[in-house]
């Protein structure tokens, strides 16, 4: 039996009042919920202040670079399937620099989780434009206001056919707790997306602009319709939907690999007969 | 008198079958106990272009490729004409009667009375087969094999068309020696650059293979694809190859001795994940096979271009090695090596090959699978508790744990078995750290790595006399050309010696300078347009080589190539 404390308990270098504080107490909540020994779950990040979450987590952590930490996660999974593989980054990490291996992972559907803290704006390099970011959002690197429409993760990934699309909000501790959980279960690629404050740099869209538009999907919604799941993707604005948006049961890609079954690279031996007659085959 | 060597040059538009009619003399000719080194040249398109096979085939061990053509077939008007002056004297053309080009010299073969068109590569075995002198029934039988995943038709027709390309070149007469009976001492297997690296990392127990593909490395990913489900492998097409390397740091990290294979615009996408895997200190092999640049370049051409590059690739200083196989055979072994050295300092390690040597086909020794050792990554090491994922030692190497494991591969059942790695700078625990006193100590510690590989560097080969007058200094695939040209300046009276590396960084300078200073003249042989490789030497030792020999036209470095330069004094091209 795991206490919450065996998640680990860490004074961070985060801004009072920054909805990362909310996000990794969801997180070690739904660790503890499922009681996940901290010793099988790897968080691999990227960089930005929420790369920085999984420092302040007991577990096994591989923080490594701006917008890659999805092609890290995929190898580690691949190499020990046994690992419960959770990535957390930003929205500059994945939409941004990472665009291109957040579409692949969408496609690939290896069994991990990705949580992402979407504040819309660019936190560590104190206040640029984010791939989120509104219209007319206006910062030092973009003084005429953003241009550029919006990244839209959610609907982008109901279009891709992602496994598990779902969207949670900082201000809403218990239901983000949820959505994690519900994320680690699904067998396959989970998005979650998670809507927070920047209390330095975002002065727009703050915790009650977020509280004031964002509901709860009703009881009676079904995340498996597609065609309804690619409406509600694209509401922003006056409403935003929380929830889990959309699913379906799309097999891992690890399942393609029989041989992960029998257990991590680490202890699959080298099968050097097999080797020997590919070698005679080159006679 | 038979011939004891010959050098035929298949030639003709991608598409044409040249692939088809070169394998399978090719493996017919090594099970007859024939030397080979088969050599491509291709352009860069699926159909149409010029492309050629050059065999060289000999009854003693050969190590380079030849410039002067004995024997020519064409498939098209081009190939004559592009390839005709390289005739040596006595050489032949063998073409099709339908291209009309007239000369005593040319056998002309009629393929349309031969065999259907779909068929005339295989009647143009037949005629190969013939003039050489191969017997007979053992290239049918390769050629059997070849076409068996064809329908029965489809295999019958070839073999028709073969018989009746024999039956033909049997019937006229030709001035031409046939090849000298070769005796058959052992099995050998055919294998290229490219090929002989894939098996060298199945035989060492890689377990991830991450690539985009991208000439001239692709076959080694694609050998490896072909055999991942069987030998347990995850082997896994990229969408960039930032993501290549940073899943195979990923797969590393886990517990997968993970290899990554590409050219060089791949390899500048890999340069910040390179520098993730010095910082994080995992384990990854990447291949460099060259062409030559910059940008897109000449994509299915040869370059040693990139020395300077993979030396200084990745911000900020950590330790590699970077291994540059001389041969087939070392293709195998150093990339087994390269894994070794990975593993051991927890480094990331570079082999360094380029399409001559990629591409390049020989007949080597079945590699000895059953004595080969593979890595283990779960032999116990002595952890703390909590585990210190970049505890500081005096070798700079931790001792190391694998996320979700204990110590020795037994599943994790505590918390001080925890596994944390970060690109930040970062304590011994791995967590990041802004304390600079922590940060030199770190640098320090990563530094030292490099301490132990100079230790285990493996020194150049030096073959010759002592204090030679004339010294060539290579790397990488030019070794057999060098050797050539030294065993035929050493036959000719001249007190030759070569120094050859096939592992170009670290170096031991201490050794390398005593014997560049021991000869009369040193000479430098490389495929670039600028001495790289005598730049780092100088770097290294101090020891400026005044004189080299490049080559930089994308084509490879021969000995012919080689003697022009040193004997008629032509420029580098």
């Amino acid at each position: 039996m795991f206490e919450l404390s065996d998640y680990g308990d860490y004074v961070t270098a985060w801004c009072p009042g920054c909805g990362n504080h909310s996000i990794l107490k969801s997180v070690k909540d739904a660790l503890f919920k499922l009681q996940l020994p901290p010793y099988r779950v790897l968080f691999v990040s990227g960089i930005g202040q929420a790369a920085k979450a999984p420092h302040y987590l007991n577990a096994n952590v591989f923080n490594g670079l701006h917008g890659r930490s999805l092609p890290v996660a995929t190898g580690a999974k691949l190499s020990n399937p046994n690992l419960t593989v959770i990535v957390e980054s930003g929205d500059g990490c994945h939409y941004g620099e990472g665009g291109n291996h957040f579409l692949a992972a969408i496609r690939r559907n290896v069994d991990i989780t990705i949580i992402v803290h979407n504040n819309q704006v660019y936190g560590l390099t104190k206040g640029q434009a984010s791939p989120t970011s509104s219209p007319g959002f206006v910062t030092k690197a973009q003084p005429q206001g953003v241009f550029n429409e919006p990244f839209n993760p959610v609907q982008i990934a109901v279009a891709m056919k992602a496994g598990f699309v779902a969207r949670g909000f900082s201000g809403n501790e218990e239901h983000l707790s949820e959505l994690i959980q519900q994320g680690i279960h699904h067998k396959g690629l989970a998005l979650i997306d998670v809507l927070q404050p920047c209390v330095s740099f975002n002065k727009v869209n703050t915790f009650g602009w977020y509280k004031q538009r964002c509901y709860m999907l009703p009881e009676n919604y079904d995340p498996t319709d597609r065609n309804q799941a690619m409406l509600v993707a694209d509401e922003w604005g006056d409403r935003i939907p929380l929830g889990v948006i959309y699913r379906n049961d799309r097999p891992a890609f690890e399942q393609h690999f029989p041989f992960l079954e029998s257990g991590p690279a680490a202890i699959r031996s080298v099968d050097m007969r097999a080797l020997k007659e590919i070698v005679k085959s080159y006679s | 008198m038979p011939n004891t060597e010959a050098n035929v040059l298949i030639g003709g538009e991608a598409g044409q079958g040249l692939v088809t009619l070169s394998q399978i003399l090719t493996r017919a000719i090594v099970r007859q106990g024939y030397y080979i080194m088969v050599t491509q040249s291709y352009h860069s398109r699926i159909r149409g272009g010029h492309n050629t096979y050059a065999l060289r085939i000999s009854t003693s061990p050969i190590t380079a490729p030849k410039e002067n053509v004995d024997i020519l077939v064409a498939l098209n008007k081009e190939t004559v004409q592009l390839h005709s002056g390289e005739l040596s004297a006595g050489g032949i053309i063998v073409l099709d009667e339908a291209l009309e080009i007239k000369n005593e010299s040319y056998v002309s073969v009629p393929f349309k009375s031969l065999s259907a068109d779909k068929y005339w590569n295989a009647a143009a075995v037949g005629v190969v087969t013939e003039i050489l002198g191969l017997e007979m029934t053992g290239v049918e039988k390769v050629a059997r094999e070849f076409f068996s995943k064809h329908s029965p038709e489809h295999v019958d027709a070839n073999m028709e068309s073969f018989a009746a390309g024999l039956d033909w070149m049997k019937k006229n007469d030709l001035k031409f020696a046939k090849l000298a009976s070769a005796e058959l001492k052992e099995p050998r297997i055919m294998v290229n650059g490219n090929e002989a690296i894939a098996l060298g990392a199945l035989s060492i127990g890689m377990k991830s293979c991450f690539f985009y593909p991208m000439t001239p490395a692709t076959s080694i990913s694609m050998t490896i694809c072909e055999h991942a489900q069987g030998m347990g492998v995850v082997a896994e097409q990229a969408e960039d190859e930032i993501s290549a390397i940073n899943m195979a740091i990923g797969a590393s990290f886990c517990g997968s001795p993970s290899l990554v294979p590409t050219s060089g615009g791949g390899f500048a996408l890999m340069a910040e994940g390179l520098s993730l895997a010095g910082m994080t200190e995992t384990p990854v092999v990447i291949v460099l096979a060259q062409r030559p640049g910059p940008s897109t370049g000449l994509p299915t051409r040869t370059e040693q271009g990139d020395l300077e590059f993979a030396l200084h690739a990745g911000h900020g200083e950590f330790p590699r090695a970077i291994f540059a196989p001389g041969s087939v055979e070392e293709c195998f072994w150093l990339t087994r090596k390269a894994f070794e050295t990975a593993d051991e300092f927890k480094i990331p390690v570079i082999l360094m090959t380029d399409q001559y040597l990629a591409d390049c086909y020989n007949s080597v020794k079945p590699f000895a699978i059953d004595q080969l050792k593979t890595i283990d990554v779960c032999v116990p090491e002595p952890i703390e508790q909590p585990h210190l994922t970049y505890k500081i030692t005096d070798s700079g190497i931790s001792p190391r744990l694998l996320p979700g494991f204990s110590n020795s591969c037994v599943v994790a059942h505590s918390s001080d078995e925890l596994v944390v790695a970060d690109s930040d700078e970062h304590t011994e625990n791995g967590h990041l750290t802004e304390d600079l006193s922590i940060r030199a100590k770190m640098v320090e510690k990563r530094n030292r790595k490099f301490t132990g590989l100079k230790s285990v560097v493996l020194n150049p080969e030096s073959v010759g006399p002592d204090a030679p007058d004339l010294l060539l200094v290579s790397w990488g695939s030019t070794k057999g050309s060098v050797h050539e040209v030294c065993d035929n300046l050493s036959n000719s009276g001249v007190k030759a010696a070569y120094l050859h590396f096939s592992q170009i960084w670290p170096i031991n300078s201490d050794v390398v300078s005593k014997i560049l200073n021991k000869a009369k003249e040193v000479v430098c042989v490389e495929s670039n347009s600028t001495g790289q490789f005598a730049k780092l030497l100088r770097r290294e030792t101090g020891f400026h080589i005044e004189k080299t020999i490049l080559r930089y036209d994308g084509a490879p470095i021969t000995p012919q190539h080689i003697m022009n330069r040193l004997e008629l004094g032509t420029k580098d091209v």
